[in-house]
């Protein structure tokens, strides 16, 4: 007989999957219309005159960016909208009076944030090879860190739901944080064009680290040690985790 | 048996420092129908959303058959079905996705789940609205697929916060019949409600809570027999423009709006010495009704008397 979390489990990211497809006009097609700008725009037109980054024609040193700059922000923001919007319509006592664990609650939520973030990347990866070529140097490393950052994404999505108390306290995060960290985060540029003052700076960056890794695997260049990004996610992994059960556990948010 | 509800000690202060509950204690036995009435902000969406796991309480213990809150949570959450005072479910959700996805968060298979909740949808009369956005039913029908969901998972005891506010008199008769066929299959029942002819119709056993105490509590029967004051109206051929004195001494008459007269009887009195009163003033009486069901007036009596 299937366990009772299990079915719990599945539940819950059967119900998050079904949102984000349900409402794709929102979730899955602006990343698809935005990120085809940008190749245009960036890649093609204002690319050509950049010329290589880093060895490779500029196109192809973007893609890998954009694809974890969207990775990043669906998963956060498939999560962080779906639980505040749970809070707020007050369907999220469905999940509190009934037996469901903590962890189950974030781990579902996680599951169904990582599998928008995912589509999401697919679809835009999808769309850049229209553009440009994809060799995939390391496909597990190219797995495993997008893998990796969409569940970072996806707890800190469900940490900002569970301290927003309105709609707004959900867009702050991304637009004053996640944003502008992404855009400095080595996404169009290498660090080493910087001065050694923004080169270092720019290490104290999280979105650094993920965006060259994740580059790393596909075409084979990274401006930071791989190893050490791999330590500080799963660093992130285990201390944002850790937070979001202490928040459930304590009903922070969800319990008066 | 354990029983279905032990409370005892129960404190609720919540982070402002309004302190909603004063250490409550309760008891519902198994298979009960219980009532638990106060007015607003009393204190019983809170003790309930304790129970529930909605709330956090501040210290006490509460007992869910037999089961301890803080160390058998999941086993009190799996004997519970809970029904809110508040519409909480996705109102963008199908009726049908509403139900069954309950029934997964109670470990429930899909194909069991969707049995159950074809059963308790067509029970309620909702299952021609299975495939409806929930925002798209009327208030009534929003009630009641609370009610289908917090089944589903056949739990022992359900929790009604006010089950029939805001539904018409038709639709909450209907919900009552449910409800006392589900009592008598076996399933303990604990509501809240404003309405004290829905108490004093389905709970056999009530508790009326007021400013965070419990001020009375036992056999709706009991509780009603020892409250020696009733309150009627009477109506006469002709209107009434001055009050006999014996009327006015013996049982507190005043005259009301259009000619009647309002008088109360106490324990020892008879409507048969009122009428004999009328009779000896010659006042024609057309008709008689209870100010407010006795029920109502032990509630205003014992909340008024506790402020």
């Amino acid at each position: 007989m299937t366990h009772p979390y299990w079915v719990a489990f599945t539940s819950i990211v059967y119900k998050e999957v079904r949102r984000f497809l349900r409402i794709w006009p929102q979730t899955l097609l602006p990343p698809a219309i935005t990120m085809v700008l940008y190749f245009v725009i960036f890649g093609n037109l204002i690319g050509r005159r950049i010329g290589d980054m880093g060895g490779f024609d500029y196109m192809q040193f973007i893609v890998p960016g954009l694809i974890m700059m969207t990775v990043i922000t669906n998963s956060y923001g498939n999560v962080s909208s779906s639980f505040f919007s749970n809070k707020f319509q007050k369907s999220i006592e469905e999940l509190l009076v009934s037996p469901v664990p903590n962890w189950i609650i974030l781990s579902g939520f996680v599951v169904g944030g990582v599998a928008r973030g995912l589509a999401c990347g697919l679809i835009v990866m999808l769309l850049s090879l229209w553009f440009t070529h994809l060799p995939i140097s390391n496909l597990a490393i190219t797995v495993s860190v997008i893998l990796m950052t969409a569940v970072v994404f996806s707890i800190a999505g469900l940490i900002n739901a569970i301290f927003a108390t309105k709609f707004d306290d959900v867009t702050i995060v991304p637009t004053f944080i996640l944003t502008p960290l992404t855009y400095l985060g080595g996404v169009f540029y290498s660090v080493s064009l910087l001065p050694d003052v923004w080169q270092w700076i720019s290490k104290l960056n999280p979105i650094l680290y993920m965006v060259n890794t994740f580059r790393y695997g596909i075409i084979g260049v990274s401006d930071i040690p791989i190893g050490f990004a791999y330590f500080m996610l799963f660093v992130f992994v285990v201390v944002l985790g850790g937070w979001a059960m202490y928040l459930l556990n304590t009903g922070r948010g969800l319990r008066s | 048996m354990a029983n279905a509800l032990e409370i005892s000690n129960l404190v609720k202060v919540y982070d402002n420092g309004f302190k909603a509950l004063n250490g409550i204690d309760l008891t519902v036995p198994q298979g009960d129908f219980f009532a638990l009435l106060g007015p607003n902000g009393a204190g019983k969406s809170t003790s309930l959303g304790i129970v529930s796991s909605l709330v956090n309480k501040t210290s006490g213990t509460v007992k869910v058959n037999g089961f301890d809150l803080d160390s058998q949570r999941e086993q009190v959450k799996r004997s519970l079905g809970v029904v809110p005072q508040e519409f909480n479910f996705n109102a963008f959700e199908k009726v049908l996705d509403i139900v069954v996805q309950q029934a997964g968060y109670y470990g429930l298979p899909r194909k069991l789940a969707l049995t159950r909740a074809e059963t308790y949808l067509k029970q309620l009369d909702l299952w021609e609205k299975r495939d409806t956005a929930a925002r798209m039913l009327s208030g009534g029908m929003k009630r009641r697929l609370m009610i289908a969901r917090a089944l589903v998972h056949e739990p022992k005891i359900l929790i009604l916060d006010e089950p029939t506010a805001g539904v018409d008199i038709e639709i909450r008769r209907s919900m009552w019949r449910f409800l006392n066929e589900l009592n008598r299959q076996g399933t303990t029942i604990i509501l809240t409600t404003h309405y004290l002819e829905e108490a004093e119709t389905l709970c056999p056993n009530l508790a009326i809570i007021g400013k965070g105490n419990i001020i009375a509590q036992g056999p709706t029967k009991a509780l009603l027999k020892d409250k020696d004051r009733s309150t009627f109206v009477a109506d006469f051929t002709a209107s009434i423009t001055e009050l006999p004195p014996t009327l006015v001494s013996d049982y507190g008459a005043t005259l009301v709006e259009g000619g009647s007269i309002e008088f109360h009887t106490r324990q020892g009195q008879t409507l048969n010495e009122v009428f004999a009163c009328f009779n000896e003033h010659d006042l024609e009486a057309i008709s008689i009704r209870p100010k407010t069901n006795r029920l109502e007036e032990l509630f205003v009596d014992l909340t008024t008397e506790s402020e």
